[in-house]
């Protein structure tokens, strides 16, 4: 498990961890660019966000909100158990949930895009806005399917990564020394949850 | 100097396997390095084909070479190659690859084969750029202004720019590599204070990359979405805001400007130290400066929209906070020269480099705070003046880093000595042939020469010329290296690990070093360019 | 940083004040309190960052560096948003020098 360049154990599991982290920082900053459109047009467009804002499922929003703070937990109680020597089949478990409850969400995403499909609300030729400041109510859908559409393919993407490491971990690779990969892993799921933590409020609740 | 004729090493990193899979799956950092080398050559000789058109068009006030369109696509394409393909990879992924985890003692950068696909990803964004060249080119100018890159260009700005944001993961990759191996991998005894300089500049740099790359990434994506699915966020006409553009734009694109001048920085912190055999002057300050460029770096964008629209009041803050970055560069500049003061300097062509090095980047330097003015900025924006002034910071500072630092570690990359006295007279005659070039500029556009154009009144043909002249000796300059290196892999005296007598890690180690760097892992137990070990006992 | 074990109660623990904290932030959202709607969200979720951060990601016994990174990444966006927001917050005041 100890590659050629590192000297031990440790070295390798701190230069993965810090190496996700600096990596983290770029994914703040890559979102930060459509956080720094939001906010920009979010000022100069008050009244069409808040009006646009209506639109959206605020329960759905919430109940999104649920799912991945659980999805959380439960990766959360992966790491724990791969530190604590648990079964494989424990900590596989445990990642499959993770798993599930991604899906969940990204199934309740797609229930909301279809709707805004229907109600012609994706920016572009076909959006109908009834209704005044058709430009600003554009701007705001446009920022809600970049922001969410850019966190949807970040979650597709951990829940594909989730799904390799529960292979990993169910063939029993991962032990209290050594579950770099699974640590790294529940570091980018978290982050991908945080953002939502944000998006959640900045989209559904405009009052 | 050893005393005995220096001898090569049986095997080493190049020959211990010759076929090709060795090279194209390597995880060695030195191979690497190679393959940047290799490559962000090919895309120099592009950019600079492109430069050379454009000074052939400039000879003469009537656009009577290529058509103003063709014009408009010269400049771009050699700026976006010359930025994305050549300047912001050329050091940290040459020189930084071959040398980070020599210099901190180490056999390998943290994640070797994130280090290979930042090659493959950057190979993958250069296709894209030549595919975008070869249908007929970008007219944009390479800062893609939106809403004409986004709406109303015929050209192929899509595909250039998902080059660019494909080539914008090789920076992000290369940065976060070398700062876990700048963090984790030092060798026993190799604490922070004891890094040469190189090591701080390069970690600097990739802070930058790390944190202002994703940004560009995200604004050009919503540039191709606008273009493709014609979404509005940066055209007025669909409610979008273009200024928005341009602040996401230059929050990363003004530091990189940092990532090109800040390796350079670092290479001739160790060039002077090592030709004037004396530890740098203020070593700790100047360390830290680097990592000041960087953070204030990040805090003056806004200086390049003075005359955009941007509100008055944005553009004071940016004036007044672009000043700072002054106080770092012009402490490096003075602590060059204090380590000069009673140094035993020997003008090797590296020497030459650093030296030139340290008055081109002091010129491009000080008009950088002219424009920095909001006053004087409005009178020169646009105009030749501030070409001038950048290719004094990307010429004649980051390239001439990037050449002295190529033939200060070429024996250790190679193993054989490049020929010095061709390689002074090529360091001469860029020098030369850089200054004929660009110091013109500065006058035509206090003249008023604007920048972008194929034609200019008749009044400015003269300073034109001298100007044309200076970049076919400059071309001339970058071609010797290219002949006379190339000739010196087979031909050139054997190196020995370390002819110029430095002192750092990397020359403790055989030229070329084996595939693992070093035998023992060292360790370290002296500062830094203890090159008078009596008279810097204390550091 | 140490390879620090929590015990499940405190995961168990951090996840029932997210929960909680959730279904503040949509009671809050049911009173109107003009600005400070989104002041109180805005808390709300950095409260929120900060228990996933410090817990479920382990940053509260992680090395000094691990805080330094995490820092420097939200740090770097403040320093995106205000400085873009200099423009476009004083683009409506009077002009200067007149």
């Amino acid at each position: 498990m100890l590659r050629h360049q590192f000297e031990d154990a440790s070295q390798q599991r701190e230069s993965a961890v810090l190496g996700m982290w600096v990596f983290l920082a770029t994914e703040i900053m890559f979102f930060g660019g459509l956080f720094a459109a939001y906010t920009a047009y979010r000022y100069q467009y008050g009244a069409g966000f808040a009006a646009a804002s209506h639109h959206l499922n605020m329960l759905l929003g919430a109940a999104n909100t649920a799912v991945l703070l659980t999805s959380s937990l439960t990766m959360a109680l992966a790491v724990h158990a791969a530190q604590v020597g648990k079964k494989p089949a424990h900590i596989a478990g445990l990642l499959v949930l993770t798993m599930l409850l991604g899906c969940a969400f990204l199934g309740i995403k797609a229930v909301e895009y279809h709707d805004k499909f229907v109600h012609h609300l994706v920016p572009g030729a076909s959006f109908v806005w009834e209704g005044t400041l058709t430009r600003q109510a554009e701007m705001f859908y446009y920022l809600y399917f970049a922001m969410t559409g850019l966190h949807a393919i970040h979650m597709l993407a951990g829940v594909g990564v989730v799904l390799v490491v529960a292979i990993l971990a169910a063939r029993g690779r991962y032990t209290p020394q050594y579950h770099n990969p699974l640590e790294i892993t529940g570091l980018y799921w978290h982050f991908v949850d945080i953002i939502w933590v944000f998006l959640f409020p900045l989209l559904y609740l405009i009052a | 100097m050893t005393t005995s004729e220096p001898t090569m090493p049986p095997v080493h990193y190049l020959n211990c396997d010759y076929s090709i899979r060795s090279w194209l799956l390597t995880q060695d950092h030195k191979r690497i390095a190679l393959l940047f080398l290799v490559s962000i050559t090919v895309f120099f000789l592009l950019g600079s084909t492109y430069a050379g058109m454009i000074r052939t068009e400039l000879l003469t006030p009537n656009g009577n070479v290529v058509s103003h369109q063709n014009y408009n696509k010269l400049f771009t394409m050699h700026g976006l190659i010359m930025i994305f393909f050549f300047l912001i990879p050329s050091i940290p992924t040459v020189l930084g690859n071959f040398l980070i985890p020599m210099m901190i003692g180490a056999r390998d950068l943290a994640f070797p084969r994130l280090n290979l696909a930042s090659w493959y990803v950057y190979t993958l964004g250069g296709i894209f750029t030549i595919t975008a060249a070869v249908a007929g080119g970008v007219d944009t100018g390479w800062t893609f202004y939106t809403p004409y890159s986004s709406i109303y260009s015929h050209t192929n700005v899509t595909t250039m720019a998902v080059g660019v944001f494909i080539t914008g993961f090789s920076s992000i990759f290369t940065g976060l590599n070398f700062i876990v191996t700048i963090h984790k991998m030092r060798a026993p005894g190799l604490t922070w204070f004891r890094l040469p300089l190189f090591v701080w500049a390069i970690y600097a740099t990739s802070i930058i990359m790390v944190l202002g790359t994703p940004v560009i990434a995200i604004t050009l994506a919503m540039v191709g979405l606008e273009r493709v699915f014609h979404i509005g966020i940066f055209d007025p006409a669909l409610g979008g805001d273009p200024l928005l553009f341009q602040h996401l734009f230059w929050f990363y694109s003004h530091p990189a400007v940092y990532i090109m001048i800040l390796p350079s920085m670092g290479v001739v912190s160790e060039l002077i130290a090592c030709f004037s055999r004396n530890r740098i002057f203020g070593y700790k300050i100047v360390a830290f400066s680097s990592v000041a460029i960087a953070v204030v770096g990040f805090l003056v964008w806004g200086h390049h929209m003075f005359v955009s629209g941007q509100s008055a009041y944005a553009g004071l803050i940016f004036s007044f906070l672009s000043f700072l970055v002054a106080i770092p560069s012009a402490i490096k500049v003075f602590n060059w020269t204090a380590t000069l003061y009673k140094g035993s300097i020997s003008y090797d062509a590296p020497m030459l480099y650093a030296l030139g090095f340290i008055g081109l980047f002091t010129i491009g330097g000080v008009t950088g705070l002219f424009l920095a003015t909001l006053g004087m900025d409005v009178h020169v924006h646009d105009t030749y003046f501030v070409v001038a002034h950048f290719h004094y910071i990307m010429v004649g500072g980051a390239i001439m880093g990037y050449m002295g630092g190529l033939h200060f570690w070429w024996p250790k990359i190679t193993g054989r000595l490049y020929p010095e006295q061709w390689a002074r007279l090529a360091a001469l005659v860029i020098f030369l042939g850089f200054n004929l070039t660009f110091f013109p500029q500065f006058i035509l556009g206090y003249l008023g020469m604007p920048r972008r154009y194929h034609t200019y009144p008749a009044e400015f043909q003269v300073l034109n010329v001298m100007s044309s002249a200076g970049a076919s000796i400059l071309g001339v300059g970058y071609m010797l290296p290219l002949f006379y290196l190339l000739w010196s892999l087979r031909r050139g005296p054997i190196a020995g690990p370390n002819p110029w007598g430095a002192k750092g890690l990397e020359w403790l180690t055989p030229s070329p070093p084996p595939t693992e760097n070093f035998e023992q892992t060292p360790v370290v137990t002296e500062e830094a360019y203890a090159y008078r070990p009596e008279e810097n006992a204390s550091g | 940083m140490s390879n620090h074990i929590l015990p499940i109660k405190t995961y168990v623990a951090v996840f029932i004040a997210l929960m909680v904290l959730l279904a503040a932030t949509v009671a809050i959202n049911r009173v109107s309190l003009g600005e400070l709607n989104i002041v109180a969200a805005l808390s709300i979720a950095v409260v929120k960052t900060f228990l996933v951060v410090l817990f479920f990601m382990h940053v509260r016994y992680s090395h000094r560096l691990i805080w330094i990174f995490v820092g420097v990444g939200f740090y770097w966006l403040t320093i995106l948003l205000a400085l873009s927001m200099t423009d476009f917050l004083s683009r409506t005041w009077p002009p200067l020098g007149r």
